[in-house]
């Protein structure tokens, strides 16, 4: 239509060559028309491919989600694509017994606690590792990315031992800290990338200005960095909050984490699967919550900032 | 007044300044000038505090300022690329030395409207610096410089990454904008017009070491050595080895060159003579204007000039004649040498006519 309107354009304009011209856009606008036919004709599956892979993610969530209205008899004697009988008691269950609610309120305290130690013990470790050379920078910088790759079991039992000894089994600050040891390396990793896309005249000048350096680092330079400060804590909350071994390795009742509770409800009924199905639910929610609100940083967060 | 005295820095096993004394008056422009890696910008870095000299002092009105940490100077450095706080609008950005030193509202107001109108920012206030063009973002790291009345004013290369009209428009206004300041102003480029163009002082730079420092005009007309000439030309300075004979400097080639009076004492022997591109032309310029023999290698026209290379035994000179001109390469044509310019250098580097000078 706008190829239309041009050629009209273009025979009132210059009359002389107007016939050339009209026949020159009708040509045009053939061709692009039998361009977009041959695409449509070649891709006339196009939604196909995305739409299977997206089935096949969401299956098990939907599944999920289909359970935990479901009663423990539909889940067990039938088959139904969603719940026949929708009910809401299996989070009835969750909200009103101390021993399923609990367990979510401590997850979140010690998950909110290793995100504010990890965070803030990694920005001067990174602001260190991304302004300063100092002898074995390089090396040390590459261990602190090791510590990621040993399987927690490997901790385990060292970490019981010691927090035994210094009875602190079965608290929140436990988990927190055995938490740090793989996300403080990483929050480090993290926001190194993002502090060394800031220009060290940036930091001179502030100097220069005349801020003190505790003043400069929370004034200017924690606004440069924000979306990585974001980042940063979006990853170490994700990855305390699916820890399991660990954390239930620590603790016993007291702090027990929701993902410990799940696995442990098996009653002499047998399995209480609506209920768990609920759990599962709502375990998910926060990472979701999270997630969305640092959807647009994600990407950067992966590359560790060096995009 | 600002001194340095005899400041030397090394990093590592590198020498990136060696042994620099030099004491600049309030109230002056001063230039540094030389080549990228002449070590401009780590001299500036030591007068700013940022680093401590390995050896020698920094002192300020007196007051021996080494080693005493950037924030306790009062200085304002502003740098090649333009380096505002990106999080802050212009206002804040402008604000921000003040803040920091606890000034009331009305006061920072005032002075923060004084910097913006006097560099023309007024309209821009409420922008984040990365929606400015670079002209307005280099505008606004000045007005954050002059804001603060400091007493030592840094700009390291301030115009390099600008277009060539925004580059003009700012040049013209610096000496405008800090005039009226008293502070110490230094100005790094590796521009010898640019350093003609703002006036002041000259300190020439080369490999860590300052050649020569005195007023403007001063270092380009008269260098004290071949090092000093060679920094402070462009393009670049024309030489050639002659043999001082008598009462000329010859070279089997042909050339035949009067030895000005003023150097009818110096001893006869091997010299070398420098020349600016503008000093060798296609007419004589006076009547003992020395003729050349020379080759040409090629010519780039600018419009309003001709640049002609060209060969003469083993140098290669350059030719900067008005006009356009069109010579084919290897074609040969005379040149003359305006004798009044040529500086004469000794084999050690150092000028001859300086030393004759300070005797007369």
């Amino acid at each position: 239509m706008a190829a239309g309107k041009n050629s009209t354009a273009a025979a009132d304009t210059i009359a002389m060559r107007r016939t050339t011209a009209a026949a020159a856009v009708g040509e045009a606008q053939a061709e692009i028309g039998q361009t977009m036919l041959r695409r449509g004709r070649q891709s006339r599956f196009w939604w196909l491919v995305p739409t299977i892979y997206i089935l096949f993610l969401m299956l098990p969530i939907y599944w999920l989600i289909n359970m935990s209205f479901k009663t423990n008899t539909e889940i067990l004697n039938t088959f139904s694509l969603w719940p026949e009988n929708p009910t809401l008691r299996n989070y009835r269950v969750i909200f009103t017994d101390p021993a399923w609610y609990s367990g979510y309120i401590n997850s979140i305290i010690y998950v909110v606690m290793n995100t504010v130690i990890s965070v803030a013990a990694a920005l001067p470790a990174a602001y260190a590792f991304s302004r300063y050379r100092f002898l074995g920078d390089k090396h040390l910088f590459f261990w602190l990315l090791t510590n990621r790759m040993a399987p927690p079991a490997v901790f385990a039992l060292p970490f019981f031992q010691l927090y035994s000894a210094f009875g602190l089994i079965d608290t929140h600050i436990a988990v927190a800290l055995a938490h740090c040891l793989f996300n403080v390396p990483l929050a480090v990793w993290i926001l190194e990338g993002f502090m060394s896309g800031v220009p060290k005249e940036i930091d001179e000048t502030a100097y220069i200005d005349g801020y003190s350096f505790p003043r400069f680092f929370v004034k200017i330079f924690m606004p440069l960095i924000a979306s990585g400060i974001g980042v940063a804590a979006f990853f170490c909350f994700m990855f305390s909050w699916v820890e399991l071994l660990l954390a239930r390795t620590l603790t016993t009742t007291a702090a027990k984490p929701i993902a410990a509770t799940m696995t442990r409800t098996v009653s002499a009924s047998g399995l209480d699967w609506g209920v768990l199905a609920a759990a599962g639910v709502l375990t998910i929610i926060p990472g979701a919550l999270v997630i969305w609100f640092v959807r647009n940083y994600i990407a950067k967060g992966f590359a560790l900032g060096r995009v | 007044m600002l001194e340095l005295k005899n400041v030397t820095k090394r990093v590592g096993a590198e020498t990136h300044i060696e042994d620099v004394s030099l004491a600049l008056a309030h109230g002056t422009l001063n230039v540094l000038l030389g080549p990228t890696l002449s070590g401009k910008t780590t001299l500036m870095r030591l007068m700013a505090g940022l680093e401590t000299p390995t050896s020698g002092s920094v002192w300020f009105d007196g007051a021996d300022l080494t080693g005493v940490p950037v924030q306790r100077r009062n200085v304002a450095m502003v740098y090649q690329q333009f380096i505002n706080y990106p999080s802050m609008t212009v206002y804040e950005n402008i604000a921000s030395p003040l803040r920091v030193t606890g000034a009331d509202r009305t006061t920072i107001d005032r002075e923060v409207r004084k910097a913006a109108e006097l560099l023309r920012l007024t309209s821009y206030l409420d922008r984040m610096p990365l929606e400015l063009s670079g002209g307005q973002q280099q505008r606004t790291a000045l007005a954050r410089a002059i804001v603060r009345n400091a007493k030592l004013v840094l700009l390291d290369e301030p115009l390099a990454n600008l277009d060539y009209k925004l580059r003009e428009e700012l040049r013209e206004e610096l000496p405008r904008i800090f005039a009226q300041s008293g502070a110490i102003f230094v100005y790094a480029t590796t521009e010898p017009s640019e350093a003609l163009l703002l006036g002041g002082n000259t300190a020439t730079l080369s490999q860590g070491r300052v050649t020569q420092f005195g007023p403007t005009i001063e270092v380009f007309r008269r260098p004290i050595d071949l090092l000093t000439a060679r920094t402070f030309a462009d393009p670049p300075l024309n030489t050639i080895v002659l043999r001082k004979n008598g009462a000329s400097f010859q070279l089997d080639g042909g050339v035949d060159l009067p030895v000005p009076a003023a150097l009818s004492g110096i001893p006869d022997g091997p010299y070398t003579i420098g020349f600016q591109p503008h000093h060798l032309s296609l007419e004589p310029a006076t009547a003992d204007a020395v003729p050349v023999g020379a080759k040409v290698v090629v010519t780039e026209i600018t419009g309003s000039e001709s640049f002609v290379h060209l060969s003469f035994a083993d140098a290669r000179w350059v030719m900067l004649a008005p006009g356009v001109h069109i010579f084919e390469p290897d074609e040969r044509i005379e040149v003359f040498i305006d004798t009044r310019h040529v500086m004469v250098f000794d084999q050690a580097g150092r000028s001859v006519s300086a030393v004759a000078r300070r005797a007369a």
